[in-house]
């Protein structure tokens, strides 16, 4: 008996995003990101072209963090304070491909801080590092509108990912990107009709949607993870059928969510037989990581430098060989 | 679901003329509104007001010049068509049509075949239109197998259960939806379905309405593929609105723009 061949033919492409941009560009960057591209589910090699392998931001604060725990705080312990350090242990010694400055010390409930406080930080690690940079607002609206014109405008020229539009709030995101030439992630709260519809609205208010990167919120392993898996393998089934309003490249922002799981905080003695903290945190935030490449990821952000190791050569395992190995 | 565009037909005065005295302008413009429009493919007919293979080569030439869109070429002489297909420049091609008559099955296969092209399979035959079900089945079923023996696959054929005006032949609008829903079980995957989708509002007074209807209940029964109006903007809405409702489409608010959006029109 001969087996059917069970190979699919896509009409559909993954749109190819570049962020950073190196002196020929008009940019600072030493290396450049490219993801998408894909004419085929992830990994499946044997079913079209998969050219950019996915890829891992690092993220670093420009605060102090509140809220993480001690065992991903301790990689940078003598760094976070300053987040040109932080950012150049993460590209130094921890392999991040892209640096995820995120602004939460511009939060109105937090630090309070003002855009050109914003702009300091932001300058800082463009200097630090030579790897593209994502930058993410503290995600209160008004507040990230006030900031982001003075931010966007210090990065002209450096094609960064901002983040995040909205479907409430894309305009003045749209507008500073299409000014200063910035790559753009649309959000969307684990809804895919939403994810759609902020995509549309990106183009109306002029910015093309080849320059989205799509985020469609993540959550951690266990904690609805099944329910943003099956968004982005719905969603990438759509592009690869040629639905072009779903063809951006997936962002998937990790440890927010991961560590604030107890699986991944809590000490042996609270949860007795899960084992030291220290090999189990990084090991949830990987596994999350691993998840989320199979559903289509293109874009991780993450903290620690054990899961950030795994993760990358986890990747590697599956782009080898066509992915044969 | 494949928009055939029927705009260039020199059934229409503008075209008519445009054939006969070779002014590509009308004939251009109409392939690039619908293009703009998303039109899968553009009909070309040189209507009955000519016999003449030349002005098909013509047509099809012309059109090429202005857009990349595939073209489906329509008559019922086979010259005719072959003219069409011989100057086609490497673009998907659909022959509109044969019938289930066996002198022209014998014709018009052979011609999809070589050229790779579509083939739309009208389902009469020598006595005429189905009147019935059981003909539409029959006729389609032979057409099928045909084209199939002929090394045709089932997606390059599209059958037409032959539409009729509901103001002449309203008992034939159940029979039509009911061939349609044996149509999808002739193979898997399931050949095209397709319609000559302004027959039905012919004499009528609500045109738009009753094209867009029809278009709904007969997507849910598995239509995939009509000759329309492609400038009519109500029918394109209920076809967005049907492939929502049929689990084709992703939900957005702006469904309607993505629908375009997806067709490359504005």
């Amino acid at each position: 008996m001969t087996i059917p061949e069970a190979k699919r033919a896509w009409s559909g492409q993954i749109n190819t995003v570049t962020i950073g941009a190196g002196p020929e560009e008009g940019g600072t960057r030493s290396s450049v990101v490219t993801v998408g591209g894909a004419t085929a589910l992830p990994f499946y090699h044997f079913e079209g072209v998969l050219p950019h392998p996915p890829v891992v931001a690092m993220e670093v604060w420009d605060v102090q963090p509140e809220g993480w725990p001690d065992v991903v705080k301790a990689p940078f312990s003598s760094v976070m304070d300053d987040p040109a350090a932080w950012a150049r242990v993460c590209v130094d010694e921890h392999g991040a491909q892209l640096i995820a400055l995120r602004l939460q010390g511009c939060d109105p409930g937090g630090a309070d801080k003002g855009p050109q406080e914003a702009v300091k930080a932001v300058r800082a690690v463009l200097e630090a590092v030579g790897v593209p940079l994502i930058v993410w607002g503290c995600g209160t609206v008004d507040k990230d509108n006030d900031v982001f014109p003075a931010v966007a405008e210090v990065l002209a020229g450096e094609n960064c990912l901002l983040g995040t539009i909205t479907e409430d709030n894309y305009k003045t995101l749209t507008a500073l990107g299409t000014a200063y030439g910035h790559k753009i992630v649309a959000e969307s709260p684990v809804d895919i009709n939403i994810a759609k519809q902020v995509n549309i609205l990106a183009l109306d208010a002029g910015y093309p949607m080849e320059n989205l990167v799509m985020y469609p919120s993540t959550g951690a392993l266990g904690y609805g993870i099944e329910y943003v898996y099956s968004i982005m393998e719905r969603s990438r089934i759509a592009a690869l059928q040629g639905d072009k309003a779903m063809a951006m490249p997936i962002l998937c922002d990790l440890g927010t969510q991961v560590w604030k799981a107890k699986e991944a905080r809590a000490s042996e003695e609270e949860l007795p037989g899960w084992g030291a903290v220290e090999a189990r945190g990084p090991m949830w935030e990987a596994a999350t990581a691993y998840t989320y490449l199979l559903a289509g990821a293109d874009m991780l952000i993450m903290r620690h430098p054990d899961a950030v190791g795994a993760t990358q050569r986890a990747i590697a395992r599956l782009m080898a060989n066509g992915g044969g190995s | 679901m494949i928009l055939i565009a029927e705009r260039i037909n020199a059934g229409f005065k503008d075209i008519a003329e445009a054939l006969r005295e070779r002014a590509k302008g009308p004939v251009q413009e109409w392939a690039r509104r619908q293009t703009a429009q998303g039109a899968d493919y553009l009909d070309l007919n040189i209507g009955a007001v000519s016999k003449e293979p030349s002005d098909m080569r013509w047509l099809v030439e012309v059109v090429q010049e202005a857009v990349s869109t595939p073209i489906c070429v329509d008559s019922t002489r086979v010259p005719v068509l072959e003219a069409g297909l011989d100057v086609g420049d490497g673009r998907p091609f659909l022959i509109n049509s044969t019938t289930a008559d066996p002198g022209k099955l014998e014709q018009v296969v052979p011609l999809a075949a070589e050229h790779g092209a579509g083939l739309i399979g009208v389902a009469m035959d020598q006595r005429g239109s189905p009147q019935d079900v059981d003909r539409r089945v029959e006729n389609a079923a032979q057409i099928f197998a045909v084209a199939t023996d002929a090394g045709l696959a089932p997606e390059q054929i599209f059958l037409d259960p032959v539409l009729m005006p509901v103001r002449h032949m309203q008992e034939q609008g159940p029979n039509v939806l009911e061939a349609i829903t044996q149509y999808i079980m002739l193979s898997d995957p399931p050949p095209h379905i397709s319609v000559g989708l302004s027959n039905i509002r012919s004499g009528t007074s609500e045109k738009k309405l009753i094209t867009s209807t029809f278009v709904a209940m007969a997507m849910a029964r598995g239509l995939d593929a009509a000759i329309c109006d492609v400038m009519d903007d109500v029918l394109l809405n209920v076809v967005a609105t049907a492939e929502l409702i049929l689990n084709k489409e992703i939900y957005s608010d702006a469904y309607l723009r993505a629908f375009r959006m997806k067709r490359g029109s504005s």
